[in-house]
């Protein structure tokens, strides 16, 4: 059996030795180039674009702007398509845009013989703009008389719900009740993998090819579809290997410009190749959420009400949309059940960039929210935290209505021990308890939930195939995706021992390919290695019955009495080695008798998900003059069921404590006030953590084996993200006794809070 | 367009390239060589994706001129492999580290700890982040990167390592 193994990934070797072919290493040196010109104002209409001086420059071969392209909008969002039209994404741009949303928005594009002609193209367009007014934060865009951007959305409201248990106004009017309220703040952060956003499209027999650096492959074959306006089998989608993509890449980013622009041009191969700086802005970021959060509790700390309100700045397009804040509001809700709980979620379009899926979805926003509300409670009320915690939080046996979730395990306090060990929890609590002087330490914690998958919102299915080869190894091919995470290694390690053959004769191709491989939905919602779980283990069972079926033909056996194990095909009654799979795989199709090509190939629908469970404990130390924390110590525990892969488990949380660190302390995109302008569009400005910013990375498992999984796997892609920021500031206020209450946490606001309480 | 011709030796070959001037030495070696380990992640100098060795010594090859190669001594990734196609030790440690994840920084990433093990010195391990702190990274948070080449520097150094 290899899964449970720390197996070598598939593609270590090609990766380095350089020889892993990602897009850009796959286009032809023919290719025409696209260059696309952003807007230089936040709002406003694009009232002429004078292309003159641009076409006479030689090597310029054509020229789209806002007022060419057709007039189909398009949704972009990496969503399963609903055959409901009620539950389909807001279709809400056009290829370029002659309404000009924020700065930075699409409104013509270049396609030239090279890179430099196509840029000295687009500086040469002479842009008119009608300029209005416009808005950068979701609470000011609700206000009435507020810059308008989205005709149909009133008020600029995307999307408002509302979460209700209980009846919170009455509960709030028992005596004695406890009222604690606090605002968090979260930022834009953008993604930062570090391939940018490149994809190429030329035109064969009919079709358009795309070739991109994407999550989701069959997703945007059929968004292309939609924005062009033809046949969704007009166009095939191939997905190479992709340096990173987090989610930015979980929407249709350039793929139906650079479709549409290939058309454009006879069908010639087109590339389009991003930029750092437009990867910042063009993309798509993560909604930068603000929390108001009111507790009412008695002495004992028992929360007998809770109202929430969420303002998720969308940005200027729809992209994934309410489904961020919808699903933050949902956190909130059951990591501590409340009787009378009260959510309004507001999901707000604003003149900044599209926000759209990123790792996490939601939850580090609430996280940092909810468990940064949680340590102020506990501290209000005089009880330890992580005692609060384990009286309050969601118990064993908690079921959610919604999803059918059930917590099974004790999996929060058995990960809560793993930390508390690490850190050093008690002896350091007491240690840092009353400090003085300029240095001071601190030890924090945060627990989270994560779903697994996206049902019930959507669907979630996943087919497979495999075809058997004559040495018996067999090609393993879905449509779920490879982007980094180890997900072919983790595929490749469930159908060796669903089928019964050796790790290594399991070729999983890599490449999706929408004419050739089956479907699937893609990486997002930590959903693969649960989903494709049931779709590999299915499809093994088909080909497990077709080859038991000829191995029955070859060597007389009852079916009931043979079996396939490690390759070899085995009498069960005594161990007897009947023949090889190869043997039997060779036979079966040169056979003159009986010919066939042993293949198999389902789709498994699943309507099930999964609670998965951890936290993070941190110690910081602050420099109260400086104004600086830096982190000591850091360590992440999940539950995440059973383990397919111990050591890419491992280095995947890694990533995402990384990524949590930088949320919690460093990254923001910032905007000029006046203008709309981005500030820090680079990876020089925008402070993404390097080695030295991090203290050595710890990772423990609790493996709880999920009951509702074929492997007894659930969500880890995501959770690493979501419990390091509150941890680490739950660690500074336990050093400095100063909430801070806005991430990150950098001198510029630990500056004004220690200022406001009298540090400084 | 004014051209310019390099002479320089690339993964022990000698070579005389044509180039345009304003050409950054990852255009030639992507586009004229298809060294494709040579990656772009920012153009500018910010992510240490497109490093090689130049001379021994480890430079962002995009904000580096073709034309200055004249007469050095280039080395990429495709350059690490051994005659027969084995796999170098720093190689191979980051795939047994699970170092490797969307690979995109990889092998930027091990040019620079080429130039650390070539030193033939022993540093310590912040010293190493600081050495490295040139790449970026967004999968791994770093800590098998550090762990690969920390173990591979001890093990050329005759030092145990667990």
């Amino acid at each position: 059996m290899v899964v449970g193994k720390s197996v070598k990934r598939v593609d270590a070797f090609d990766k380095v030795t350089g020889r892993a072919r990602y897009t850009d290493d796959m286009a032809d040196r023919s290719a025409y180039i696209v260059k696309i010109l952003h807007s230089t104002i936040a709002h406003g209409y694009v009232k002429s674009i004078d292309k003159t001086e641009a076409e006479k420059i030689d090597g310029v071969i054509y020229i789209a702007t806002c007022f060419d392209v057709p007039n189909l909008p398009f949704p972009t969002a990496g969503h399963p398509w609903s055959t409901d039209p009620h539950h389909q994404d807001i279709a809400d741009r056009l290829l370029l845009n002659r309404h000009v949303r924020y700065y930075g928005d699409d409104i013509a594009a270049v396609v030239a013989r090279d890179e430099v002609t196509a840029t000295r193209a687009v500086r040469a367009l002479k842009v008119e703009y009608e300029e209005l007014p416009f808005v950068l934060d979701p609470i000011q865009s609700m206000q009435d008389g507020a810059p308008q951007l989205h005709e149909e959305f009133q008020n600029n409201i995307l999307a408002h719900t509302r979460l209700s248990d209980g009846n919170y106004a009455e509960a709030i009017t028992e005596e004695g009740l406890i009222r604690i309220e606090g605002w968090y703040r979260t930022p834009t952060v953008q993604h930062c993998h570090i391939e940018n956003h490149i994809c190429f499209a030329s035109a064969e027999s009919g079709k358009i090819t795309v070739v991109s650096s994407t999550q989701i492959p069959h997703i945007v074959r059929r968004v292309v579809g939609q924005a062009l306006g033809i046949p969704w089998g007009n166009v095939r989608l191939i997905k190479p290997y992709i340096g990173g993509g987090f989610g930015n890449k979980q929407d249709a980013l350039y793929e139906p410009l650079c479709a549409y622009l290939c058309t454009k041009v006879g069908g010639r191969l087109v590339k389009l190749d991003v930029s750092r700086e437009e990867t910042f802005v063009s993309n798509r970021v993560r909604h930068a959420i603000q929390f108001h959060l009111i507790s009412w509790l008695r002495k004992d700390g028992s929360i007998v009400a809770r109202k929430a309100e969420c303002f998720s700045n969308q940005g200027a397009y729809a992209s994934h949309g309410h489904g961020i804040a919808a699903k933050g509001g949902g956190a909130i809700r059951q990591l501590y059940p409340t009787p009378n709980f009260e959510c309004d979620m507001y999901t707000v379009y604003t003149n900044t960039p599209a926000s759209g899926a990123m790792r996490g979805y939601g939850i580090p926003q609430a996280m940092f929210a909810l468990e940064s509300h949680t340590d102020d409670i506990a501290k209000q009320l005089g009880i330890e935290p992580i005692e609060y915690r384990r009286k309050y939080m969601m118990p064993v046996g908690y079921f959610d209505p919604f999803s059918k979730n059930v917590n099974y395990f004790d999996s929060l306090n058995q990960c809560i021990e793993k930390g508390k060990a690490y850190i050093d929890w008690d002896n350091k609590r007491k240690a840092y308890a009353n400090q003085t002087g300029d240095i001071r330490r601190g030890v924090g914690m945060a627990i989270f939930w994560y779903n697994t998958a996206v049902w019930p919102i959507s669907l979630e299915s996943c087919s497979c195939r495999m075809v058997l080869n004559q040495d018996g190894t067999l090609q393993l091919q879905l449509g779920e995706t490879e982007i980094g995470q180890g997900a072919d290694t983790a595929f490749s390690q469930m159908a060796a021992d669903a089928v019964g053959v050796p790790f290594e004769a399991v070729h999983i191709i890599s490449t999706q390919d929408t004419d050739i491989t089956p479907f699937g939905t893609g990486a997002y919602a930590s959903r693969q290695t649960y989903v494709a779980g049931f779709a590999i283990k299915q499809t093994a069972d088909i080909l497990r019955e077709k080859i038991l079926a000829y191995a029955h033909k070859l060597y007389r056996m009852p079916v009931a009495l043979i079996d396939l194990i490690g390759g070899n095909i085995i009498r069960k009654s005594d161990g007897q080695v009947l023949g090889t799979l190869g043997e039997l795989a060779t036979e079966a199709l040169y056979s003159l008798t009986d010919s066939i090509h042993l293949t198999a190939e389902s789709t498994y629908q699943i309507k099930s998900n999964a609670y998965s469970l951890g936290c993070c404990f941190a110690e910081v130390e602050v420099d109260i003059p400086l104004c600086k924390a830096k982190l000591l110590k850091i360590i992440n525990v999940h539950d995440c069921g059973t383990l397919i892969n111990p050591a890419l488990a491992e280095a995947q949380v890694h990533g995402g404590m990384s990524m949590g660190i930088g949320y919690g302390l460093s990254e923001q995109l910032l905007f000029d006030e006046r203008t709309g302008r981005p500030l820090n569009n680079n990876l020089l400005d925008y402070k993404l953590s390097t080695m030295m910013d991090h203290p050595d990375l710890k990772t423990e498992f609790v493996e709880n084996p999920e009951p509702t999984s074929a492997y007894g796997t659930k969500a880890l892609g995501e959770p690493p993200a979501t419990p390091c920021a509150p941890a680490i500031r739950n660690a500074i206020l336990q050093a400095t006794g100063v909430a801070i209450n806005q991430i990150p946490m950098n001198p510029h606001v630990l500056f004004a809070r220690f200022r406001e309480e009298g540090l400084l | 367009m004014q051209t310019a011709l390099v002479k320089c030796t690339i993964n022990g070959v000698p070579t005389e390239t044509v180039v345009d001037v304003r050409a950054s030495l990852t255009d030639m070696l992507r586009n004229d060589y298809r060294l494709t380990s040579v990656k772009k992640g920012c153009e500018v100098g910010e992510c240490g994706a497109c490093n090689v060795l130049i001379d021994g010594e480890c430079f962002n090859s995009c904000i580096y001129l073709a034309v200055w190669a004249d007469g050095k001594n280039i080395q990429t990734v495709e350059g690490l492999l051994g005659p027969n196609g084995e796999l170098s030790d720093i190689q191979q440690a980051f795939i047994d580290e699970a170092a490797v994840q969307c690979g995109f920084c990889t092998p930027g990433f091990l040019m620079t700890a080429v130039e650390i093990l070539e030193s033939k010195k022993l540093y310590t391990r912040d010293e190493l982040r600081k050495l490295l702190s040139g790449h970026l990274c967004r999968c791994t948070g770093y800590e098998n990167i550090l762990n690969a080449v920390e173990k591979t520097m001890k093990r050329r150094l005759g030092i145990p390592v667990e």
